[in-house]
């Protein structure tokens, strides 16, 4: 009986250790729980361009994590990129003429959504769409803008 | 026609043998009762199997995280990327090299011990003794086994996982002196709890599943001599190391 003891107490050990390990590794290692927290409230914005802006990238004030986007889908009829975003609800002062724009994190960074706060009186409220939207810099797009602008101005 | 009939069985043999070890699969998940014996049997089977393996998981697991940033950090360097290393070593514990060096360890630890242990119960005539009092083997001695193998692979490849992030620790933070504020946020952004986390677990669970089976199965099925038990414990260590690799390819391709 007593050795019996010792062996449940110890496998008891192993399975607490085990479960304790998946724990730490889902919480600390993971972006589980890196949430922007249960309450939110969701806005849309309409962009010509999205890059490669992806689910739950950040939407960002100021450098501020304020929510993270839900969804991407494209409009059928207008062939816009629908991007839906979940915002905390204690950021809910957030004023209805606010901007958004597809951001990236340094040159070769992730994508991420930024937004420029205006001065309207009224505020974001669930369901809301921003209207004053800028599109992503595709660098591609950009250099090749530079290479063709470079090379017409030398022939002339 | 006798040769034949000789080639016949070289190609059905193995049929015949996956056949036999689906059937032993079902009359052993037919015996699950929840009962109290039951569950301490399993109880002390995991002690045995898993709680005994822990060792050699972890240091294994510390070491191998150490090289994997060592590597890392050498070739991410050269494109001044060396923040990085955390999501690399991470990403490739997490999906790839935590169930899969784990499964073979388990597999090399205690899938080995399981097959020699019940083929030497065959070999001394336990198995038949237990026949004989009217109590089904396959439920008090193969069931056991593989429940807790089903259930010890997956948490030692947690434990694998957190040492082998603790090696990384140790060797990105405190021998390459990054930082570690930038080596946390990079997991808690880049690592994703559905895909990454998730994902190696069904994979160690599936492991456990098939280096259990075919360990308890072998063990079952050896002949009952000193040659029978050792051609049957090196039959489990390769079957199972060539099958973890293969269900990993095709979990994966299912996965992401």
């Amino acid at each position: 009986m007593r050795a019996n003891y010792r062996v449940e107490f110890a496998s008891g050990i192993f399975l607490l250790l085990g479960i304790a390990a998946l724990v730490w590794l889902a919480t600390r290692a993971t972006d589980y729980g890196q949430d922007i927290g249960k309450e939110t409230y969701s806005i849309s914005a309409r962009f010509i361009n999205v890059g490669d802006l992806r689910n739950r990238a950040p939407v960002k004030i100021g450098g501020v994590t304020v929510g993270m986007v839900e969804s991407i889908t494209l409009d059928s009829v207008s062939f816009e990129a629908v991007v839906k975003m979940s915002i905390a609800t204690r950021f809910n002062e957030i004023p209805s003429d606010t901007g958004a724009s597809v951001l990236t994190s340094g040159v070769l960074g992730d994508r991420y959504i930024g937004l420029e706060p205006g001065g309207a009186p009224d505020m974001l409220v669930d369901g809301d769409e921003l209207f004053i939207t800028q599109s992503a810099l595709v660098l591609e797009q950009i250099i090749s803008k530079y290479l063709f602008n470079t090379g017409s101005g030398e022939k002339e | 026609m006798a040769a034949s009939d000789k080639a016949l069985g070289k190609i059905s043999g193995p049929v015949v043998q996956a056949g036999q070890c689906l059937l032993f699969l079902l009359r052993m998940l037919s015996g699950i009762r929840f009962s109290g014996s039951q569950i301490l049997t399993v109880l002390q089977q995991t002690y045995l199997i898993g709680a005994r393996s822990l060792v050699i998981i972890m240091i294994c697991g510390f070491f191998v995280g150490m090289v994997l940033s060592l590597q890392s950090i050498n070739a991410l360097e050269q494109f001044g990327a060396s923040d990085q290393v955390s999501l690399l070593v991470v990403k490739s514990l997490f999906r790839e090299l935590g169930p899969v060096l784990t499964a073979l360890l388990f597999a090399g630890r205690a899938g080995t011990s399981i097959t020699a242990e019940i083929g030497l119960m065959k070999a001394t005539n336990q198995i038949e003794a237990m026949e004989l009092m009217a109590i089904d083997p396959i439920q008090r001695i193969a069931l056991p086994r593989f429940v807790a193998g089903v259930i010890s692979v997956p948490l030692l490849t947690a434990m694998f996982n957190a040492m082998a992030i603790l090696g990384s620790v140790v060797f990105a933070i405190g021998v390459m002196d990054l930082d570690s504020g930038i080596y946390w946020s990079k997991l808690q952004t880049g690592v994703y709890f559905q895909k990454d986390f998730i994902g190696g677990i069904w994979k160690s669970l599936v492991f456990g599943g098939t280096i259990s089976l075919i360990a308890v199965y072998f063990g079952y099925s050896a002949r009952p001599t000193g040659a029978g038990v050792g051609t049957a414990t090196t039959n489990t260590v390769v079957l199972s190391s060539v099958l973890v690799l293969i269900f990993d390819f095709i979990m994966t391709s299912f996965l992401t």
